[in-house]
């Protein structure tokens, strides 16, 4: 294998190589409005992110910050505008989709719209281990849809093979959702908030189905959410994104207890705990009660580091440019003009 | 049943509720309710999908619609030195209460709001309804004083829904409910639709809210973690009954029934230690084939015999509410036996 030219910021020096990279990925998207004025959404702008085996990434921020775009750039839903996703380290524009979804899979929100509703589990599960040619007949196809139904858990399989999508619970349907993700035997899972709908009782159990996914077979995992203590639970590293730009990631414990930026700050402070009790009487956000409170607009989004509007450090620079990535150690890396200024000390009295 | 130490402070009396889906099979989604409810106090509702909490919240606010209906019991409020049970209103006399006495926080304002209408003109509407007398200028002046109480600029009166973020949306909804000054107000899930930090800012507002005007909550959702920080006393539901009620530390650090603890251990920490966590087994039951005892007994890791055949009723363990066959030794050391080992 070749040796990857990596960015300073996400090397690991004992990390695996990346499976599947997005290098500068940039995507807008051109949108009419009723009058039927053309203009750009600025989605995603020049965001690096690298998913290795075996290990849980989550990308984290709030709705509007571009993480489903990217997890669908990643997927290739849809081309990049700019930058370039590298799947093993090989251009993925250009391969054949069947060749690339082989690889890489994306599981929705919605377990719910995700499977046929007219057709069997079984269906369901043996159409791709079909058309991806590991079933070359009827009985094997369905000898490994009920051994995909095992690994996600669901046991015995034939309790489920011959059932409707709607006569599962939603925590089953995802589970059979995963499961037809798994029958191409990729090596990567995109998870767009895979458990947001999910009642609350059963998201554990899923999220320790995918705990064993990674552990077991080595799976490299992308986890979207905006919960930032399911991430905790779940993922071995962090990417925090805001209005289209990725401003700081590394490893979960260092990113979440002592983040490096003031946006990361501000979502794990605003992010409920059962063990804080009545934080919001203390009144600890004051701060951010002047500034918007609410992401901007993608269309027209802030200049520089578009988190400057709602930063109480903002200064200058940060409304020109977005500073290059600071390196802490660990593969941790921020974007803040702070640390560029040697005032990284101002973020940390109000860290965990 | 427990009662308070003076009567004056209680606000709300919730007693034997029932209400049934009228179909084939009529389902009961909320089965038999106590509640108690003191003024200026929060009160959290937490349950699953299913679990009747949202039923729950529409008997309270009487706008429930066919095929729902109250079957049984009563709601007492209590208020100006009188006592009315809201169960046998007619929506005539129901005008009376709504808006000043109770009101309600939806979930999603974008649908609660009047699209076609700018924001002034709603406010206008709540605040004449109370007052047809009002002037003009009063009405403007107390639509002002109402969007500052939550921080949003006296300029978006001539807005409409669409063009307020979702967050000011919603912290709208939260301003036109206490427009004629209620002395309950019933939110349902009022921040699941908006991200945390919005989310925070609004528990926020909604805390010191309550403690410069003095109104009740009832706020129902189904995370608990954002109960534990909000409310003062907690009601667990499931399958249509409530199981648990104790005051948020006490559903934190020491809850009674198997599914509260369950519910609370299905919340990983955010700062705390992480070890691994089991969420609870097996899916939420279907109202329409429940079992005949605990409705939560083929999920629970401590389920005994009396679990399946008889259903437990909500009573008083110490100083917390509990329905659970694992407390009926009535030896007040076992109890606490039972409660420390967990």
């Amino acid at each position: 294998m070749t040796v990857v030219d990596e960015p300073a910021r996400s090397a690991q020096p004992e990390a695996a190589e990346p499976v599947l990279e997005a290098r500068r990925v940039t995507k807008h998207f051109k949108v009419r409005d009723g009058a039927g004025r053309a203009s750009v959404v600025q989605a995603v702008e020049e965001v690096d992110l690298a998913l290795r085996p075996g290990r849980i990434v989550a990308l984290v921020g709030e709705s509007g910050s571009g993480k489903t775009t990217l997890a669908r750039l990643l997927a290739r839903f849809y081309p990049v505008t700019d930058g370039e996703i590298r799947l093993r380290d090989v251009a993925a524009a250009g391969r054949p989709d069947k060749a690339y979804h082989r690889s890489v899979q994306l599981i929705f929100q919605d377990p719910f719209g995700s499977l046929h509703p007219g057709h069997k589990i079984s269906y369901n599960l043996e159409r791709p281990l079909r058309i991806h040619g590991h079933a070359t007949n009827r009985s094997q196809a369905r000898q490994q849809a009920a051994e995909l139904l095992e690994r996600v858990g669901l046991i015995p399989a034939t309790d489920f093979l011959d059932k409707l999508p709607h006569e599962l619970s939603g925590g089953r349907r995802q589970r059979v959702v995963i499961a037809r993700a798994l029958a191409v035997r990729p090596e990567v899972l995109l998870g767009d908030e895979p458990i947001s709908m999910l009642d609350v009782s059963i998201r554990l159990d899923m999220l320790n189905l995918l705990a064993r996914l990674r552990d077991e077979e080595d799976l490299a995992l992308l986890y979207i959410t905006h919960d930032i203590a399911s991430a905790r639970y779940l993922c071995d590293d962090v990417a925090v994104m805001y209005a289209g730009q990725m401003i700081e990631s590394g490893p979960k414990e260092a990113v979440i207890q002592q983040p490096m930026h003031p946006y990361t700050r501000l979502l794990v402070a605003a992010s409920p705990d059962p063990s804080r009790r009545r934080a919001a009487d203390g009144d600890d956000l004051d701060s951010l009660d002047a500034g918007p409170d609410e992401p901007p607009s993608l269309i027209d989004p802030p200049t520089g580091c578009r988190f400057h509007p709602r930063c109480p450090f903002a200064m200058d620079e940060c409304r020109v440019q977005l500073p290059e990535p600071t390196t802490f150690g660990d593969g941790r890396w921020a974007r803040c003009w702070l640390h560029q200024k040697g005032r990284s000390h101002e973020l940390i009295p109000a860290a965990h | 049943m427990t009662r308070p130490d003076t009567d004056d402070d209680l606000l709300l009396e919730v007693e034997g509720l029932s209400v049934a889906y009228q179909a084939e099979r009529p389902v009961t989604a909320c089965d038999g309710i106590d509640l108690q409810l003191r003024r200026g106090e929060i009160l959290g509702v937490a349950g699953e999908s299913g679990s009747g909490k949202s039923t729950l919240i529409t008997a309270l606010t009487r706008l429930q619609r066919p095929p729902a209906s109250t079957t049984a019991g009563r709601i007492l409020l209590h208020d100006q030195g009188r006592t009315v049970d809201l169960v046998g209103m007619t929506e005539d006399e129901l005008r009376r209460y709504r808006w000043n006495t109770v009101s309600i926080v939806l979930q999603s304002a974008m649908d609660a709001l009047n699209p076609v209408l700018r924001l002034g003109s709603q406010f206008a509407d709540v605040i004449r309804a109370n007052d047809p007398d009002v002037t003009t200028r009063t009405v403007l002046d107390r639509t002002t004083e109402l969007l500052a109480m939550v921080g949003i600029p006296a300029n978006r009166i001539r807005s409409y829904p669409h063009e307020l973020s979702g967050g000011m949306r919603q912290r709208a909804m939260i301003a036109l409910a206490l427009a004629c000054g209620p002395k309950l107000v019933v939110m349902d899930e009022p921040t699941t639709a908006v991200d945390v930090v919005m989310q925070r800012r609004i528990v926020r507002q909604i805390l010191r809210l309550r403690r410069q005007l003095g109104f009740a909550v009832v706020f129902v959702t189904h995370d608990l973690s954002l109960l534990l920080e909000l409310a003062d006393r907690i009601a667990i539901m499931y399958a249509g009954r409530i199981v648990e009620i104790g005051t948020a530390d006490q559903i934190y650090h020491r809850p009674r029934h198997p599914y509260t603890r369950g519910l609370r251990d299905s919340f990983p920490p955010l700062h705390a230690p992480l070890t691994r966590l089991q969420g609870i087994p097996g899916s939420p039951p279907n109202l329409v084939r429940l079992p005949p005892g605990c409705a939560f007994a083929p999920r629970c890791p401590e389920a005994i015999d009396a679990c399946h055949d008889a259903r437990p009723a909500l009573r008083i363990i110490e100083d917390q509410q509990v329905a659970c066959h694992l407390y009926d030794v009535a030896d007040r050391d076992d109890v606490d036996d039972v409660a420390m080992s967990r």
